[in-house]
């Protein structure tokens, strides 16, 4: 079975088995939100109104997005609803990349190129080679998680950039003082950046199975999609996200560090973070 | 001092800077060949002056001639590789002596030798790790590098700060022998003594608030 079949299985099984939790067992799973709060409340952690807002705002957000994707993704639906949903997300995602990272320059435009490019190759890989078939269905839940997934890095990557060449202004500075072009004198910092960006997937990609069981893959099973099955679309998204976290990180990196050098090859007075 | 095309002339060069310029409307000739001593009072703006001259810095107002030619009109790496610079840290690269030395220009090993001969490291110490040089050790490593690049003028900004007693003498007779090479060397110190020894002309510098430097 294709890995979109089994997406389709497993949304076919869905429906037969009633996998998806009641009205009661949902209200019955804030029991433990309760106990989140009564923990909170019994170490005096004073978070007990955080965890009460994090948990309704969740339910908030998504009974909103779920509504939002029942038109997206019905089989009715036009394509081009899902791609401007699509774009929304790259959007959004880049706003909240300027917005957890004020120091960077540009951080907005760089996080819309970054975020443009890894869903663009992503999608193209996705589709061009018939992993997934073009859908209502499959669009956003996979540019969904290309850009969800890739979000922390791209934060990570451009304070890491800033970081790496604020700490190691005077190995940049001798490099450029031997005559190297800023992008040659900034090279093993821009290194460090997306290695360091890129290590938390790469981490998660190598314990997947053994420490944690991912997301889409627990999903599937308890849909009533057979493991092996499972574990196929896991893989495929794992690689996806493997891939766009490295696309991301990197057009980031290179992006955020144009902009932290001058035209005549200086670099320029870094910000620290906030 | 009155050749008519020095190697450095500043015009009316200032520097601005967060809260006070640090270089203010500077006016200084700097004349080709040998040595000549930049000396001033912390705060003078001498690493500022030094770092104009290679455009790591740029002056907010002036205008900075080398050998008759504006440098704000040179290309950046060009003019780096003919104006070499060594700072008052010594900065290792990461990996070998030898990396370090290839750090801007392809060298062979009889290359990346005679370099280290040049500034009176052992051939040995081209495999050695460069972060694991002595200070001394390490700011030749750091000449060395500077002189991959066969510049015609070398910057020096106060390298022997952080050195002893032997370094320094070391450090000191380096320069001498690439001045009569026919090295220009800018060299800025705020030790006297130094400055007595080593330079063939003197720039002093003065506060920037105390009015016009040069």
């Amino acid at each position: 079975m294709s890995a979109a079949g089994a997406v389709m299985m497993a949304i076919a099984a869905d429906r037969q088995t009633g996998a998806a939790p009641t009205l009661w067992g949902l209200t019955a799973s804030g029991g433990l939100v309760a106990m989140a709060v009564a923990i909170s409340a019994w170490r005096r952690l004073g978070v007990e109104r955080a965890v009460l807002w994090a948990a309704t705002r969740a339910a908030l957000q998504l009974a909103a997005i779920g509504a939002a994707l029942t038109l997206v993704v019905s089989p009715d639906a036009p394509l081009v609803w899902s791609w401007v949903w699509v774009l929304a997300m790259v959007f959004f995602a880049a706003v909240t990349v300027r917005r957890r990272s004020p120091e960077v320059p540009a951080a907005f435009v760089m996080g819309l190129l970054a975020f443009s490019a890894t869903t663009l190759t992503s999608l193209a890989v996705l589709f061009g080679f018939g992993i997934f078939a073009v859908s209502p269905r499959t669009v956003v839940p996979l540019a969904g998680m290309v850009v969800g997934n890739s979000l922390s890095s791209v934060v990570l990557a451009a304070r890491r950039t800033i970081g790496e060449l604020r700490d190691h202004r005077d190995e940049v500075e001798s490099r450029l003082a031997l005559g190297l072009t800023a992008r040659a004198a900034a090279q093993p910092q821009l290194r460090a950046a997306i290695r360091d960006a890129l290590v938390p997937q790469v981490e998660t990609t190598k314990s997947v199975g053994l420490v944690f069981l991912p997301g889409a893959m627990v999903g599937l099973i308890l849909a009533g999609v057979e493991p092996a099955d499972a574990v196929r679309v896991q893989l495929a998204v794992m690689y996806l996200i493997l891939g766009s976290v490295a696309v991301t990180t990197t057009v980031m990196v290179l992006g955020v560090s144009t902009r932290l050098f001058t035209p005549d090859q200086r670099l320029a007075e870094l910000p620290r973070a906030e | 001092m009155t050749s008519p095309n020095p190697l450095f002339e500043y015009q009316e060069v200032t520097v601005a800077g967060a809260d006070r310029p640090r270089l203010r409307r500077c006016s200084v000739r700097i004349p080709e060949g040998g040595i000549t001593v930049i000396t001033g009072p912390s705060g003078a703006g001498k690493t500022t002056l030094l770092r104009c001259c290679n455009r790591l810095t740029v002056p907010s107002e002036g205008t900075i001639d080398y050998r008759g030619v504006d440098v704000a009109t040179i290309d950046p790496p060009t003019l780096r590789r003919d104006v070499g610079m060594v700072f008052q840290r010594p900065v290792a690269f990461p990996g070998s002596v030898a990396d370090n030395l290839r750090a801007a220009v392809e060298l062979g090993d009889d290359e990346v030798g005679e370099l280290l001969d040049r500034v009176g490291l052992a051939q040995s110490f081209g495999t050695r790790r460069a972060a694991e040089l002595s200070g001394g050790e390490a700011q030749r490593m750091c000449l060395a590098r500077a002189l991959t690049t066969n510049p015609s003028v070398l910057l020096a900004d106060e390298p022997t700060a952080s050195l002893d007693r032997d370094a320094v003498g070391v450090l000191e007779g380096l320069a001498r022998q690439l001045a009569d090479a026919g090295t220009s060397l800018l060299w800025v110190t705020h030790d006297r003594a130094q400055a007595q020894r080593l330079g063939d002309h003197q720039v002093a510098l003065g506060l920037p608030e105390d009015g016009p430097g040069g």
